[in-house]
C-alpha cells in the first residue's frame, strides 16, 4: 500500500463534513422549498431590517478593529522591544484568554458592568454615581474587544519580532527622530502584521453570536444573531433558504477580506494564526 | 525597537499594567466571586464553598460534564488517528495535491463558526440525521483535523526523508516501519496536535449549539442557557472550574511547544 | 474478626444490593427512560426523583425558553421526545400539522383531577391530546417604589420610569401587547391591525424607554431592585414578589392572555405508556401542589385549586378573579392564518 492512501480518511472526511456542508448552505441559498432555482432569497436582504443588522454588525465590527489596532499596536510594539525583560510571559498572559470560551468571557464582562455588578460598587464605593453600560453599543463593542483582541496582538507582535533591527538603526544613524522611526520604517514595516491582525479580529466580530445580545439585553443584535433567529426561531416555511442565503453572504464578505489579506501579505507572513 | 527614554519606559509599565487588568480583572472577579457567600456580585459576606457543591449535585451540569468530556475524548482520538494518517500521507504526496488538501484544512479554520454549525445542521437535517451527541462529535472531528495536522506536519518535514526508506531497505514491512519508525519520530506532534484539538472541543460552544440538541447539551450551552436565567454563582462556579482546566492543559501544551507558535 | 467483620459486612451489602434490584424490577417502567422537554425553571426538581423511585423509569429532563424555539425542534424532526409541555395556541398547531399523538386517557386516570373548566377546552376537544400542566396570565410586573402611580394600562410600557423597562423575548406575548393597546383583538388575522402593532412595538423600542427583550432574567432583575417595571407571567410574578415586597402585579385593564400549558406526548415518542404514566403522575394533588410551590404557577388539579390560603386566594398572580379573567383571552394558532406570517415578520423587524 503506497504512503499517500494514508490520507484518504482524512480527505474523505475532511470533503464530508467541511465542503459537502457548504455545498448544502449554497444549494439551500438559491433554491425554493420545494427546489427550484431562484434569486429571491437573496432579495430579502434589500428589505431594511436586514440591511440594518448587517450594517450594525459591519458598524460594530469596525468599531472593535479599530480599537483592538489602537491598543493592540502598542501592546505588541512593546511586547517586541528587546530591553523588555518580561516580554515572554506577557505575550503569554496576553494571549491566554483567547483560549478561554466565549461565552465565558462574555460572562465575565456581564458580571463586571451590570449595574448592579463590580464596577458600579466600585463607582459606589468611589462615591461617582452609577453608570449603565449594559445595553448601550459601547458594552457590545467593549464585549467584542475583550474577546478578541488577542487575536491582534498576535499576528504584530510576531512580524515586529521578526524585523531586523539593523534597520531601525540605520534609520536612527541617519538622523531619524523615534516619531519618524516609528511612523516611517517600523509602521510600514509592520503593515503585514496589521492586516493579518485586521482580519482576525473583524471576521469573528462580523459573525459573533451571542456576545451582542447578552450584552444589551437583547435589544442589540448583529448578523450572527440574526442566522440564529431564522434558524432556529423563525416559523417563516422559507427559513432554511433564507437563513442559508444569509450565511452565504457572511461567507463571501469572509472570503473577500481573506482575498484581501492574500494580496497585502502574499507569503502570509503575518499569519499567527494559521 | 527605537531606544526608550526613562519616560517611555514608565509610560510602557503603565500600558502594560492596565491592559492586564483589563483583560484579567474580569476573570478574577468571577473567580472571586465563585466563593462569594451571597449571591450579590457588589459585595462580599463571606467564604463558601456552596456554589461548588451546588453545582456538582445539578443533575444536568453534570450530564453536561459528562457529555462534554466525553465527545472531547471521542473526538480527539478520532481526530488524532486520522489527521496523523493524513500528514503522513500528504508528506509523501506530490506538492501540488498536498496544497489542494491543505488548503481543505483551512475551510474550517477560516468559515466563521456560525456558517460551520449552520452548515452541518443544514446537512445533518436534510439526511434526517436526528441531531445528538454523535453529530456532535462528528463536527468536532472536522475542525479538529486540521490542528493535529498542523501539528504533526513539521515534524514531519523535521525528519530525516531517508529514515524510512531505510527501514524498508532492512526488511522492515511497510506498516512496521510507519509504526515502528515514523510514529516515535512524530509522537511530539501527535501529542501536541491531540492536546490542541481537546482543548478545541472543550471550548466549542457555536459549532455545538447547532450540531448538537438540548437534550445532549455539552457545559457551553448550559452556560448559554443559564445566561438567558441570569447570572448565577453557580456559574461562576462552573467557569472558575473550565478556566482553571482550560490553563492546565495549556500548561500542557506549553511544555512541548511554545504557546506564540501555535 | 475484623476478616470475619468485613466478611459480614459483604454479605449485608451483597443482601441489600439483591433486595434494592428486586424492588427494581417490581416497578412498572424499571429501565426504561422517558424524555421530558419542558420551560426553563418549570418544575421541582424533586418531582422527577419522586418520579423515578415510584416508577424506576429514568427522566432524561431537557428544557426550553420558547414555543417557538421548541416547535422547530420538534417539527424538524431534530429531536424526539416523550413528553413535551407547550402552551395552548401550539398544542393547536401541533395537533394540525399531526406532530403530537392522541393520549390513552385509560392510562391517565388522574385527569378526574383536573378542574371541570380546564376539560374540554376548545383547543383540544376533550383533552385528546394534553393534560393541563399549569396555567397563569400575563401580565406587568412593577416596582410601587420606582413606579409610584399604579398602573392600569400596557401604555405605561411607553412611559419613562425611575428604573429600566423590559419586554418579553417572546413573539405572541409581545404582539399581542401591540395589539390589545390599539384595542384589537390579540389572535388578529388582519394585517392592518397587525401592521398597527408593528408600528407600536417599533415606536417602543426606537423610543428609548425600552432597556431590553429578556425571558426569565427578568424575575431576578426585578426582585434584586434592578427594573421597574417588565412584562412577565404570573408565576415569575409571584416568584419576584415573594423576593421583593416593593413589587405588583397587574392585569392591564384593556386585557390580555391567559394561557394553559399542556402535558402532551408527540407522535415520534420512543415510549408512551411511560411518558403517559409521568403525565397521570403530575396530575397527582400532592406532586402538582409540590411543582406549584416552587414555580408560584397555578395549577388546574381541583385538590391544590379548592385548598389555596387565603394569601394565594388574595393574589392577582395566583387567582386572579372572574372579573379580570374575563377580560383575558387564549392564543389561538396563527399558523393557518392567512396573515399569519406577519407574526414572525413583525417580531424579527422588532428584534432586529
Amino acid at each position: 500500500m503506497k504512503r499517500s492512501w494514508y490520507a484518504t480518511p482524512y480527505a474523505l472526511w475532511m470533503l464530508l463534513f467541511a465542503v459537502v456542508p457548504l455545498l448544502f448552505v449554497c444549494w439551500y441559498a438559491f433554491t425554493t422549498p420545494e427546489g427550484a432555482f431562484t434569486l429571491s432569497n437573496f432579495q430579502e436582504f434589500v428589505k431594511p431590517r436586514y440591511l440594518g443588522v448587517i450594517v450594525r454588525s459591519l458598524k460594530l465590527a469596525v468599531y472593535c478593529t479599530v480599537l483592538c489596532l489602537l491598543i493592540g499596536y502598542p501592546t505588541a510594539y512593546f511586547l517586541a522591544g528587546r530591553d523588555f525583560n518580561h516580554a515572554q510571559s506577557l505575550v503569554v498572559l496576553i494571549l491566554l484568554p483567547m483560549w478561554m470560551n466565549l461565552l465565558l468571557r462574555t460572562y465575565a464582562m456581564m458580571t463586571l458592568l451590570d449595574d448592579n455588578g463590580v464596577l458600579n460598587a466600585a463607582l459606589t464605593a468611589l462615591g461617582l454615581g452609577k453608570i449603565t453600560v449594559i445595553g448601550t453599543e459601547g458594552a457590545v463593542v467593549l464585549g467584542l474587544v475583550y474577546n478578541y483582541l488577542p487575536f491582534m496582538v498576535l499576528p504584530i507582535y510576531t512580524v515586529l519580532k521578526k524585523m531586523d533591527y539593523s534597520v531601525i538603526e540605520a534609520a536612527e544613524d541617519l538622523g531619524c527622530n523615534p516619531i519618524r522611526v516609528i511612523t516611517r520604517v517600523v509602521i510600514p514595516m509592520s503593515v503585514p502584521g496589521i492586516v493579518s491582525g485586521i482580519t482576525m479580529v473583524f471576521m469573528p466580530a462580523v459573525t459573533s453570536f451571542a456576545i451582542s445580545t447578552l450584552l444589551s439585553n437583547g435589544k442589540i443584535r448583529l448578523a450572527g444573531d440574526l442566522i440564529d433567529y431564522i434558524f432556529n426561531q423563525s416559523s417563516n416555511p422559507t427559513r432554511w433558504n433564507i437563513g442559508s442565503s444569509f450565511s452565504l453572504i457572511m461567507l463571501v464578505l469572509i472570503l473577500i477580506s481573506i482575498g484581501f489579506l492574500r494580496k497585502v501579505d502574499p507569503d502570509n507572513e503575518g499569519g499567527g494564526m494559521w | 525597537m527605537v531606544k526608550n527614554t526613562r519616560a517611555a519606559k514608565t509610560f510602557r509599565t503603565v500600558w502594560m499594567a492596565v491592559l492586564m487588568l483589563f483583560l484579567y480583572a474580569p476573570i478574577l472577579i468571577m473567580i472571586a466571586l465563585s466563593f462569594n457567600a451571597s449571591v450579590s456580585r457588589s459585595q462580599w459576606t463571606g467564604f463558601t464553598l456552596d456554589w461548588y457543591v451546588k453545582l456538582f449535585n445539578d443533575p444536568a451540569i453534570l450530564g453536561a460534564l459528562k457529555t462534554t468530556i466525553e465527545v472531547a475524548v471521542i473526538a480527539t482520538i478520532i481526530s488524532t488517528v486520522i489527521g496523523t494518517l493524513g500528514a503522513i500521507g500528504m508528506h509523501s504526496m506530490g506538492s501540488g495535491m498536498t496544497n489542494v488538501l491543505i488548503n481543505v484544512s483551512y475551510l474550517p479554520m477560516t468559515t466563521p463558526d456560525i456558517v460551520t454549525g449552520v452548515s452541518l445542521m443544514l446537512m445533518y437535517l436534510f439526511c434526517h440525521v436526528p441531531l445528538g451527541k454523535w453529530t456532535m462529535i462528528f463536527a468536532h472531528i472536522a475542525f479538529d483535523i486540521p490542528y493535529v495536522l498542523f501539528s504533526v506536519m513539521p515534524k514531519l518535514r523535521q525528519m530525516n526523508p531517508n529514515l524510512y526508506e531505510a527501514a524498508l531497505d532492512l526488511g522492515c514491512k511497510p506498516l512496521q516501519a510507519l509504526w515502528k519508525v515514523i510514529i516515535p519520530e512524530i509522537t511530539p506532534g501527535i501529542f501536541t496536535g491531540a492536546l490542541l484539538a481537546f482543548t478545541m472541543s472543550l471550548d466549542d460552544f457555536v459549532i455545538s449549539y447547532f450540531t448538537s440538541s438540548d437534550m445532549y447539551p455539552n457545559l457551553s450551552r448550559i452556560v448559554y442557557s443559564s445566561t438567558k436565567l441570569g447570572v448565577k454563582p453557580t456559574m461562576y462556579a462552573l467557569s472558575t472550574l473550565m478556566f482553571i482546566t482550560i490553563l492546565i492543559l495549556l500548561v500542557l501544551v506549553n511544555r512541548r511547544t511554545k504557546l506564540e507558535n501555535l | 474478626m475484623k476478616k470475619l467483620a468485613i466478611v459480614l459486612l459483604v454479605a449485608l451489602l451483597v443482601a441489600a444490593l439483591s433486595a434494592a434490584c428486586l424492588a427494581e424490577a417490581d416497578k412498572p417502567f424499571a429501565g426504561t427512560e422517558i424524555k421530558v422537554y419542558n420551560w426553563e425553571d418549570y418544575i421541582d426538581r424533586e418531582v422527577l426523583n419522586l418520579f423515578e423511585e415510584e416508577t424506576g423509569c429514568h427522566v432524561n429532563y431537557v428544557t426550553f425558553s420558547q414555543n417557538e424555539d421548541m416547535y422547530t425542534k420538534l417539527s424538524t424532526g431534530a429531536e424526539s421526545y416523550d413528553v413535551v409541555i407547550p402552551s395552548e395556541y401550539m398544542i393547536e398547531r401541533l395537533i394540525k400539522e399531526d406532530l403530537i399523538a392522541e393520549l390513552n386517557l385509560d392510562n391517565i386516570p388522574n385527569l378526574e383531577n383536573v378542574v371541570d373548566s380546564m376539560r374540554d377546552p376548545i383547543y383540544d376537544p376533550g383533552n385528546a391530546h394534553s393534560i393541563p400542566y399549569m396555567w397563569g396570565t400575563l401580565g406587568i410586573v412593577y416596582n410601587t417604589e420606582m413606579v409610584t402611580e399604579p398602573v392600569t394600562s400596557w401604555t405605561a410600557l411607553l412611559e419613562k420610569h425611575n428604573g429600566k423597562t423590559f419586554m418579553m423575548d417572546s413573539m405572541r406575548d409581545s404582539l399581542a401587547i401591540g395589539l390589545i393597546v390599539n384595542g384589537y383583538d390579540l389572535n388578529s388575522d388582519n394585517a392592518e391591525e397587525l401592521e398597527a402593532a408593528r408600528e407600536w412595538l417599533l415606536a417602543q423600542k426606537d423610543s428609548g424607554v425600552l432597556d431590553g427583550y429578556i425571558l426569565d432574567q427578568a424575575k431576578d432583575m426585578m426582585a434584586g431592585n434592578e427594573a421597574a417595571m417588565a412584562v412577565m407571567y404570573s408565576g415569575d410574578a409571584l416568584y419576584a414578589m415573594e423576593k421583593n415586597d416593593a413589587l405588583a402585579y397587574v392585569i392591564p385593564d384593556e386585557g390580555s392572555n391567559v394561557w394553559v400549558d399542556g402535558m402532551c406526548v408527540p407522535k415520534s415518542a420512543q415510549n408512551k405508556e411511560a411518558a403517559e404514566c409521568f403525565i397521570n403522575f403530575m396530575c397527582r394533588p400532592d406532586i402538582a401542589r409540590m411543582n406549584m410551590d416552587y414555580i408560584y404557577y397555578s395549577s388546574p388539579i381541583r385538590q391544590v385549586a379548592e385548598n389555596l390560603s387565603e394569601e394565594e386566594m388574595a393574589s392577582t398572580a395566583m387567582s386572579p378573579t372572574d372579573e379580570m379573567l374575563e377580560r383575558c383571552e387564549f392564543y389561538i394558532d396563527i399558523s393557518t392564518f392567512e396573515n399569519g406570517w406577519l407574526y414572525d415578520d413583525i417580531w424579527m423587524d422588532v428584534l432586529m
